[in-house]
């Protein structure tokens, strides 16, 4: 079955330790994501300000690539182009004035009206694949491997656009079980991790760092898994400055799922970049009997 | 604090502006102090997120232009889905960091942004930033 994917921009480069996995282990599955073509970027955010009608034309217009290429769905992999391209399609469904000027002043583009449902590839995992027959496709169990589920806030707030209860998700902690892993529930597994203040303050990541993975560390966790690149870069940098600062500290190996899904699914190890990751994934899974 | 309230205050431009950019009600805001505990970034602010309301809806803009609360706010949404009033904060302070940003005023200046930094940050994080604080 062929799905329709935004992969974004980061994902193109930073991040191909999300994408090359989750394009490899989708296959597996009996899916194919399917690039939409002249895909641009999404503007990473959503405009907050009831005015700013501008900044919604980047996701619109990626939503209008779908839709000409005959797809009622598309499926993302970042959770801040999940979240902008998502906000962005609610409000063309729901605000008939704000859609009408988008689409006027779109006049070389079709008029769109929130047609396409922006979905997250937890979300297809969730419902398309389902957790039973998923855990039936693992090939190898990640046994022993004690990982805290991290959702950041993309993927969760505003409400409209969650993928999961706003307050307890669980689908991550899902994921790592139909895996075969030992998901760790830490209380500021929601918790933001600074976002983009690295920009104009990167000194202060580290304490955010601080607060969720300390946290995650004193609840059993050793390593945490997550979805988003900004989530991976921040708690990243962010340990680093920890581990020189804090002798008890020595860092947390940080995984997307999609690489966990991969090496799960028995996929070759160098489909998953676990060179690119924070933290010592690799020796980590040699202790655990994951990697050769 | 001593705080003068009169209509002319209440009325003032910045309060109909910061409404006008939000689209949000300020006045259903009860001073629960919802959004500031659960703010992740509440202990790094001079201003805490709940002292904003009350000073951008008695319109007190000066007080609130010396604060770096809206700076710092990282629009995680926290308290947006908290508030037990339906207030989305994330919304106001947007607006007072527009009126700022669109007097072309920036905050961050990114020809400061030192070349490693700008090489090694993800893209979402650049984009993000520079609309956040950029005008």
């Amino acid at each position: 079955m062929s799905l329709a994917y935004y992969p974004g921009c980061t994902l193109k480069t930073k991040a191909k330790s999300l994408e090359e996995p989750a394009i490899a282990s989708m296959e597996v599955l009996g899916f194919k994501l399917e690039e939409i073509t002249r895909w641009n970027c999404c503007g990473a955010v959503h405009s907050l300000a009831d005015d700013d009608l501008i900044h919604q034309v980047a996701p619109v217009r990626n939503l209008i690539r779908a839709r000409e290429q005959g797809k009622n769905e598309l499926v993302t992999l970042c959770s801040f182009c999940f979240n902008t391209l998502k906000r962005a399609n609610l409000l063309m469904k729901a605000n008939a004035e704000k859609r009408n000027t988008i689409n006027s002043f779109m006049d070389d583009e079709i008029d769109y009206s929130g047609e396409v449902k922006v979905v997250h590839l937890l979300e297809v995992l969730r419902d398309e694949v389902g957790w039973e027959a998923l855990a039936q496709k693992v090939k190898l169990p990640l046994r022993d491997l004690k990982v805290a589920p991290y959702y950041g806030c993309m993927l969760l707030r505003p409400r409209e656009v969650a993928i999961d209860s706003v307050e307890n998700p669980i689908i991550l902690r899902k994921l790592l079980k139909a895996l075969g892993a030992t998901p760790v529930d830490f209380p500021e597994s929601t918790r933001c991790c600074g976002s983009y203040q690295v920009v104009s303050d990167p000194g202060v990541i580290s304490a955010y760092a601080w607060n969720i993975l300390s946290s995650a560390l004193s609840h059993g966790a050793e390593a945490l898994v997550l979805t988003c690149p900004l989530c991976d870069y921040d708690l990243g940098q962010g340990q680093k400055e920890l581990v020189k600062k804090r002798a008890e500290f020595r860092g947390m190996p940080i995984f997307y799922f999609t690489q966990l899904l991969a090496l799960a699914l028995g996929l070759d190890p160098q489909v998953c970049h676990f060179e690119l990751n924070y933290g010592n994934t690799e020796s980590l899974l040699r202790e655990k009997n994951l990697l050769p | 604090m001593s705080v003068t309230i009169s209509p002319k205050r209440l009325g003032s431009e910045f309060v109909k502006k910061v409404k006008e950019l939000s689209g949000e009600n300020l006045q259903l805001c009860y001073q629960c102090g919802m959004c500031s505990g659960v703010c992740p970034a509440a202990s790094n602010m001079d201003l805490s997120p709940r002292q904003v309301i009350e000073l951008a809806r008695l319109g007190m803009q000066d007080e609130i232009a010396e604060s770096k609360t809206v700076w710092i706010c990282a629009s995680c949404l926290a308290c947006t889905v908290n508030c037990p009033r339906g207030f989305d904060l994330s919304k106001l302070m947007e607006a007072i960091r527009l009126l700022t940003l669109r007097k072309n005023v920036d905050y961050v200046k990114p020809e400061r942004i030192p070349p490693e930094e700008r090489d090694d940050i993800p893209q979402i994080a650049m984009v993000s930033g520079l609309r956040k604080f950029t005008g």
